[in-house]
Order: structure tokens, then sequence, then C-alpha cells
């Protein structure tokens, strides 16, 4: 396995890469989609995470990864009645594993994302048996697609179903196969080159416009972290350990963090008042951005949900979900920071009062 | 051959893995071939070089299942891509230009991972796949381009054509290459160099950090090749005529750096600004905040290492400026339009899926419902490996045997894919305020156009509005002479119903659009209304009700352009494109054949 660029060797960026990590505390704010212009490491950063991620406790042999806690898949649900009847104890033996990054490359075939028939037990041995595909090896981690905007249609709307249910049903020559596919969806594109349909855009908890880096000190930066990279890989990713450990730790303390932290009724109320003046669709809108303030409240260190943790996640997760409005010209962004200084704004004088 | 490009040729043959490759942009022709060869003398003898066919499908790219050899050997036989061939070596696209975004995406994957991700027919391989790309794009005019995210990932551009006269340059051994490759690694660049090279890509208002990344690695290819350790002055300079120079968006600040060290900060600024900005051109304000920083470098360079010359970075930017094609600021108004973000409007000549007709693009798993085909070859293919399986299941449930058994979910449907026919509306101020000379470009457009129609497939409509309404002057046609009939005898002169014409636009694009074309709205005017839309002059109401005409009109989507007609650029032509969502394009001396330019570029976003 070739070394990757270390996350925290990324220049600037720090909205991709506040978002990365809050899923990483939390998964169930959904995933992230990481659009923007050409060349600004969109999948750098994502290819950077796995290697970031702590390790999670997985089942052994599950293909599936399950957690030895909560192990619901198939294969260890029959090797527990297996178990049973045996009179051996049900206890699973688990080992450590990186938390999987898949990709999902383009040009990929159905069978292969949603799982098939082993091909070569049915060729030699005339058997049947589930090969799991790549939404088996997401499962419990993350699936990331690059140039998500040119995802084949068919492809799309079976990520739809999956993503919403967090399970993938197989029908195959008479097997039926159902597991858990628990992922948490990464997208990166570049917007010029095709718009998501509004279903797949509402699967992503939060969403990021990258830029290129416009000071030329960053830009700098970039290119000869870069070409240092190049050069040495190996010493590069030592050098930058320290750091990627560090973001690591944080991670792993915020993710103990997150049960404790507390939902003020305030922050509530503000997150349902900022949906409201924006009209985005549905509640998924308000669920998110009060989930993604509490991983960003874990991930400072704060006990509660704060004012700046509400203002620093909104607009990744309100960006998507906002209705085109033929008065207002200006991009989905500026639209959430204006709402989020109109909303604020007063409260100083009341406070004064 | 020209210098330069035997110069591409040495260097992209030290590096081809770093440098990603050349758009070559040439007619088939002699020197292309001529260029071919000299790469391939260039490159270590073993190097695999493989040519890619244009429409070729994911089996044979990116690999799948071998199904003859699967079924004689009963076990999974892997097909090896051409992608994972090329390993190390260099694959050569034929008609980049025509290149779809998926295969292009494909390709800068690979580019980006040195890797081919294989998850298909039910193999999951991974293979290695460093190579370079020479990307031939025969485009004839500026909208045959060869997708912006491929080139981007190319460190060359080479134009060439069949009337390049050869030129004395420096030319390479094959031996040289090799040694030069050996000592790549050892090359040291200095921080120094690296600055001027992003400073210089800054101040050219190149975006994309590729391009400077891509400079460093030239510049250490060129200190290879001439067989130097360290990266001088001379190699930035080729780095920067090679790769920063075609890729420029913009000409650099004009002020002699010498002139504003020796003012004070504030009237620094102020100096520079009025030669920085070219004629009023949006790419130049939006890149103020480039302009800033580029005018603090020279400030900071002598301080931080006095051994080095003052100027590099101005260096830099002189040779790439040298190198810069002769039109680019003539361009650069169309190019904005092209490269300008469409998020609103649903792009134009747009590929429709279609079940039924078109173009067959593969075929995709899927029973054949509401009169889709079925593909007997793919569901055939899907059957086969199964085969042993089934009939050990049929024998046991049936109890005789079946020649071919083939289940539900092998159908594969074929997909079609229909390239939506555009219509460009016109729509053309002909009241006496929009003078009656923009009235004859508009014609000489709506003619040119109709001319590209017989090549392109498209259609023209011209509406105009005077007096008090907007009339259908010319339905849909790609009929020249008609269109011509009906324009020349197009009067001028009387009030503007701005509101009414573009209501009247908006359901003829409706109607286009419900038909399954794509609309193209060009609207030609001054943006000075003077009748509302319940038909009663008056300058106040006009405008409200233009400006709710077009913010309807955005609602729609529709591609629009408003090209303002007035002598100069008048607020209330560019509020109007605003609320509308069109892209506006000032053209107070425009003739007809920039009009025409201009209308393609929108037409072209792909």
């Amino acid at each position: 396995m070739s070394l990757t660029f270390p996350f925290s060797a990324i220049v600037g960026q720090d909205d991709m890469k506040m978002a990365i990590m809050l899923t990483a505390v939390d998964p169930s704010i959904g995933g992230v989609l990481v659009f923007g212009d050409r060349g600004t490491g969109k999948s750098t950063a994502v290819r950077a995470l796995a290697a970031l991620l702590p390790k999670m406790r997985a089942v052994v042999g599950c293909p599936y990864g399950c957690d030895p806690e909560n192990a619901k898949c198939p294969d260890c649900l029959a090797k527990a009645t297996a178990g049973a009847k045996a009179g051996t104890s049900s206890k699973k033996t688990s080992h450590l594993v990186s938390v999987p990054v898949v990709d999902l490359p383009l040009g990929a075939t159905e069978d292969r994302v949603v799982g098939a028939l082993d091909l070569e037990r049915a060729l030699s041995q005339g058997v049947k048996a589930f090969e799991p595909g790549l939404l088996a090896r997401a499962n419990r981690g993350y699936l990331y697609i690059d140039e998500v905007n040119l995802l084949e249609d068919h492809l799309v709307d079976l990520l739809i179903d999956v993503a919403a249910s967090g399970e993938n049903v197989v029908e195959r020559e008479g097997l039926s196969v159902r597991h858990p596919a628990r992922f948490v969806l990464i997208g990166s594109g570049n917007p010029e080159e095709g718009e998501l349909r509004p279903q797949l855009l509402d699967r992503f908890g939060l969403s990021v416009e990258v830029k290129t880096p416009d000071t030329l000190a960053q830009r700098v930066e970039v290119v000869k972290r870069r070409d240092a990279f190049e050069q040495s890989p190996q010493a590069f990713t030592d050098q930058w350990k320290k750091e990627d450990d560090r973001v690591r730790r944080s991670i792993v303390a915020a993710r103990k963090r997150l049960p404790d932290v507390v939902i003020p009724d305030e922050a509530r109320e503000f997150a349902a008042q900022l949906c409201m003046s924006l009209g985005t669709d549905g509640l998924r809108g308000d669920l998110t951005l009060v989930r993604a303030a509490r991983a960003e409240a874990a991930l400072q260190g704060a006990s509660q949900i704060e004012l700046k943790h509400l203002m620093r996640v909104a607009p990744s997760a309100l960006r998507h979900r906002l209705r085109r409005n033929p008065l207002d010209d200006s991009g989905s962004s500026t639209r959430v920071e204006r709402a989020l200084a109109e909303l604020t704004a007063p409260k100083p004088e009341s406070l004064n009062r | 051959m020209q210098g330069d490009a035997a110069t591409i040729a040495a260097l992209f043959a030290v590096d081809p893995v770093g440098l990603g490759g050349v758009a070559l942009r040439s007619p088939a022709c002699d020197n292309r071939d001529q260029w071919l060869g000299l790469l391939t003398h260039l490159l270590p003898a073993e190097t695999p070089l493989r040519r890619v066919p244009l429409n070729i499908n994911d089996t044979a790219l990116l690999g799948g299942l071998d199904l003859g050899a699967t079924l004689q050997a009963g076990k999974p036989i892997a097909l090896k891509g051409l992608l994972a061939q090329a390993n190390g070596g260099v694959l050569v696209l034929a008609m980049a230009e025509r290149m779809s975004l998926s295969s292009a995406a494909r390709f800068g994957s690979v580019l980006d991972t040195g890797v081919v991700a294989l998850q298909r027919d039910g193999l999951d391989t991974m293979a290695k796949a460093s190579l370079g790309l020479v990307a031939l794009d025969e485009g004839a005019n500026d909208d045959e381009q060869m997708p912006a995210g491929l080139a981007d990932r190319l460190a060359f551009r080479l134009l060439m054509s069949a009337q390049d006269e050869d030129e004395d340059g420096p030319e390479w051994t094959a031996q040289e290459v090799l040694s030069a490759r050996e000592c790549l690694s050892q090359i040291t660049m200095d921080d120094e160099a690296v600055k001027a090279l992003c400073a210089a890509a800054l101040a050219l208002g190149i975006d994309s950090l590729r391009a400077s990344v891509f400079a460093v690695r030239v510049a250490r290819a060129a200190a290879a090749l001439a067989g130097s350790n360290t990266v001088e002055e001379e190699h930035i300079g080729v780095a920067a005529r090679l790769v920063l120079a075609p890729r420029a968006t913009r000409l650099p600040p004009q002020a002699p750096p010498e002139l504003q060290e020796n003012e004070s900060e504030n009237t620094n600024q102020e100096a520079e600004e009025p030669p920085t900005e070219p004629p009023p051109s949006p790419a130049a304000q939006s890149n103020q905040v480039e302009d800033q920083s580029q005018s603090d470098e020279p400030d900071e360079t002598p301080d931080e290492d006095p051994g080095l010359p003052a100027n590099l970075a101005d260096l830099v930017l002189e040779a790439a400026q040298a190198a810069i094609p002769a039109g680019l600021l003539a361009s650069l108004k169309i190019g904005q339009l092209q490269r300008a973000k469409t998020s609103t409007s649903g792009s134009a000549g747009a590929l429709q899926k279609n079940a039924l007709r078109g173009r067959p693009v593969g075929a995709r798993k899927g029973e054949p419902r509401s009169g889709q085909r079925i593909n007997v070859l793919e569901t055939l293919r899907a059957a086969a490996p199964w085969q042993r399986l089934r009939q050990r299941q049929v024998a046991q449930t049936v109890g005789q045997k079946q020649r071919i058994v083939v289940r539900k979910e092998d159908f594969h449907v074929t997909r079609f894919r229909q390239l939506g026919q555009t219509t460009t509306v016109f729509v053309v101020d002909a009241s006496g305020s929009s003078a009656l000379n923009r009235l004859a470009e508009a014609k000489g457009a709506v003619e040119l156009l109709l001319a590209d129609c017989y090549v392109r497939r498209d259609s023209v409509a011209v509406l105009a509005f005077r007096g008090q309404t907007a009339e259908l002057i010319l339905p849909p046609t790609r009929s020249l002479a008609r269109a011509k009939r009906s324009l020349a005898g197009l009067p001028g002169g009387g009030s503007t119903p701005l509101a009414h014409a573009i209501d009247a636009a908006m359901r003829l694009a409706d109607q286009l659009r419900k038909k399954g074309e794509t609309p193209i709205v060009v609207l030609l005017t001054d943006g000075k209304g003077n009748i509302a839309l319940d038909g009663k002059p008056g300058r106040a109401q006009a405008a409200t009700d233009a400006l709710a005409a077009a913010a309807e009109m955005r609602l729609k989507g529709f591609s629009t352009l408003l090209v303002d007609t007035s002598p100069q650029a008048q607020d209330a032509a560019k509020n109007l494109a605003q609320v509308m969502g069109a892209q506006y394009l000032a053209l107070p001396y425009a003739g007809a054949n920039t009009l025409n330019q201009a209308v393609r570029a929108v037409a072209s976003r792909s």
C-alpha cells in the first residue's frame, strides 16, 4: 500500500477538514459532499482520512466488519446459532481493524457494488455462495465516490436506497441476502461537470465548497509540501505523524465526550429558526445542524452546544438544502451567512436591556 | 520541428508519470507524427506505448472478465485493461476533443492515484498504472476542447499545425534523457524558485494549483536534462514558458517593480491599479486580491535571501509573458463566458438519456419494460458463467437438460443517449433607443449561427420587440433562405416593451423545452424599457415589470445571455442580467462575428 498524503499537512481548506472530522466524531451526521475547483486536493483529503481514523473492534472473519457488541449480520447470526447448538460460548473473538474507507471507482458494475454470487465457486464447484460487494466492505466506515456527479444513474438509485435504510438486500440465483451497510458517504466533484440529483444531495449531511487558496503564501506552502511528499514520502509522513496523531487523539476524545454534550433548548430553537428563515425542505437540515454542532462542541471540548458551534457548522449543514430563490442572486453560502447574521444581530441588544 | 516541441518531448520523456502528459492540439499531420516519433525515440526502448481509441469501452480500458477464457478454464480469468497494460509507459488518446466527461474522469483518477481500481464483473483487483498521457486534440475551433478536468492534469499544452516550419532548437538524445531520469530524484530546488513559480502563476491568473506543481516538476526535469544538480534560473524560465504561459488567463500587472519599491505602500497601490486592469473585465476585478498579494511579493524577496537575484519572480514572469499566445486578450472575453460557472441553468445541448432512441451507449442490467430493447449479447454474457450451476439445479427439479438457462436477473437492456437539439432564441431590441445599427449586427449574428446549424443541427428563432409588443418574426428554423428573408424585412424604431419581450421569450423557450429541445435565450437590448406590461408608457413601471419577468425567467433555469447593446455598459442591463441569472456581455462595438462566438461559448459549455 503506497503512502497517502497526511491529513494534517493539507494547507487551509478548514471547512473540508472540519466536515470530515465531524463525521469521524459522529457518523450519524451523514455524509460529506465536497464540491469545488480543480486541483484543490479534494480527493487527497478523503484518501488521507483512512490513515487518520482510530482503529475499531470487529468480529474476526466477519465480511461486514461487525461490531462484537452488536453483531447482526447473517454470518455472525449463523455462527451464533451454530455456537449455541454446539453448546460453546457465544463470545466472539474480535480484533482491531482499520476503519474501512472504500473507494467506489468509476466504471464499477452493479454486481461489485451490492455483491453477487461468488463466480469462482459457481464455476469450479457449481456452488451458490454470496460474495459481498463494496457496500459490505464499507459497513461501519466510509464509502468514497470521486466525481460523484458522473456516477451512473442506476448506481445512484441504489446508493440512495441503501444510504437511507442502512441495509443492503441482494436477490440473485434464488439466493437472498440482507446485510447491514451503514457507512458515511463521501462524494467529491466539480459542479461544472454536472449537478447532483436532489435526492442524492439530501443524503449528504454536510457539504463544503473548496476553493483554490488565493494568497501567495498559502499557494507556495501547498506546492512545497506536495513536492516534499513526492521527493520522499516516508520522511514527509513521519514528519507529520505527530500532527496526525494529535488530530486522531482529538477525534477519540471528542467521541468519548459526545454523549455528554448538552443540547440546550435555545440551540434547538436557534437551529429551527435558522432553517425556517432559510426555508429548507424537510427536517433533515434541522437535525443535521444540531448533530454537527454537537460534534463540533465535542471537538472543541465544550460541555454544551454554544452559539459559535452552530454558527461554525451552519453553512456546511444547510448550504445544499436551500431552494433556489429567483430574487436572490447570491450563492447558497452567502445566504446562510446572511440568515445567521440576521438571527444573531438582535441578540446582544436584547441581552443588554 | 519547433524548438519548444522538442523540449517538451524531452522533458516529458524524463518524467512521464510526474508530469501527467501533453495536450497536443494539432490536426492530423506530418508534424504531429514526427513529434510522436521523436517522443517514442526519446523514451527508453522498452516503454509501453499504447494508442487508445475514442469510444473505448470500460472492459477494454479498465479490464473485466474474459468470458471465453473463463468458461474454458472453469475459473474467473481477468482481462487486463489498456490502462494496466500501459503501466510504466505512455498512452496516446485519439480525438481527445470529443472525449466524454466520464472517460476523462477515468483517466484523471488513474493519473491521480497511479492505480486502476477494478470493480467489475465479479472481479475485485487493483492494478498498478503509473503512466503519462499524450492527448491528441484535433479540435478545429474554440468550442471543440478536450475536457478541462483532464487538460488540468497534463503539464504541457502544445499547439501545432501542418504549416509549422522546422526551427533550429535544442535537441536531445535518448541517452541524455536516460541519464536525466536517473538523476531526477537528486535535483535540489530552493524555496525561492518554488515561490517565484507560484507568484507567476498567480499573476497570470492561473487558478488550479496543479499548474504550479507541474511547473516545479518541469523545472526539476529541465535541470536534470541539462545535467545540473540544482534548479537554476533558466530551468525555472523553461517551466514558466512551457507550463504557465499556455494556461494564462490574463496578462500580468504592467507596472515595473522597480517603481513600486521606491514608493510608499499606498501610492504603490494607486500607481499599480490603473495599468493592472485591462478594459473593464470581471476577471481582473475578482482577482484583485491576487493582484495585491502579487504586488507584495517583490518586497519580500530581497529580505529573505540576498544571495538570489531580487527579481527572480519578475524574470519568471517575463519568461512566461513572452510565450503567452498573441490573441490572449482578444479571446479573454469569450473565454470568461466559457469558464463561467453556470449553476442555475441546464447546460445547453445536454445529453438526454433516452430509453428508446439515440446513440447506443452500452447496456445495463434491467428488464425490457415499456419498449426498452433487450441486449441479447449482454444478456447471454451475463448468463454464461452461471450455466453449470443452473444446469445442476434444473436437472434436479425438471429432470431433463436444457441447453441454456437464462434467468430474469440476466436481462440487459441497451441504453441510448440522444443529443438534445439546441434552439437559440434571439430577442432583438428593435426600438428607437437601441440604435438601429445594433439591429444589423444581430441580423448578421443570426445568419452566421444559421450557417453553423447545418453542422450542429441546431435551430434559431428570432423575436423582435418594438412599439407595443414583441413579435415572433422567425419561428424556430434551420432554413437559411427563410431566415434571411424574414430578417431583411425587420423594421426598427419606436418604444421599448421590454417586459413583453422577456415574457414572450420565456413562453417560447418553455414550448421548446416541452418539445425536448434545449433553448438558449439571447437577449440583445440596452435594458431601458419604457412600455409596461399593460401597454402603457412609463419608465418606472416598465422597469419593475421587466425585472419581475426576468426573475420569473430565472426560475425556469434557461441558459440566457444578455448582450448589452448600449454604447457604454449600463447598469440597467447589468441589473437585468443579474436578476435573470443571465450571463452578461457588454459589446459596445462588437460585430456579428464576435456575437456569434459569444453565443457559441454559452452554448458549448460542457
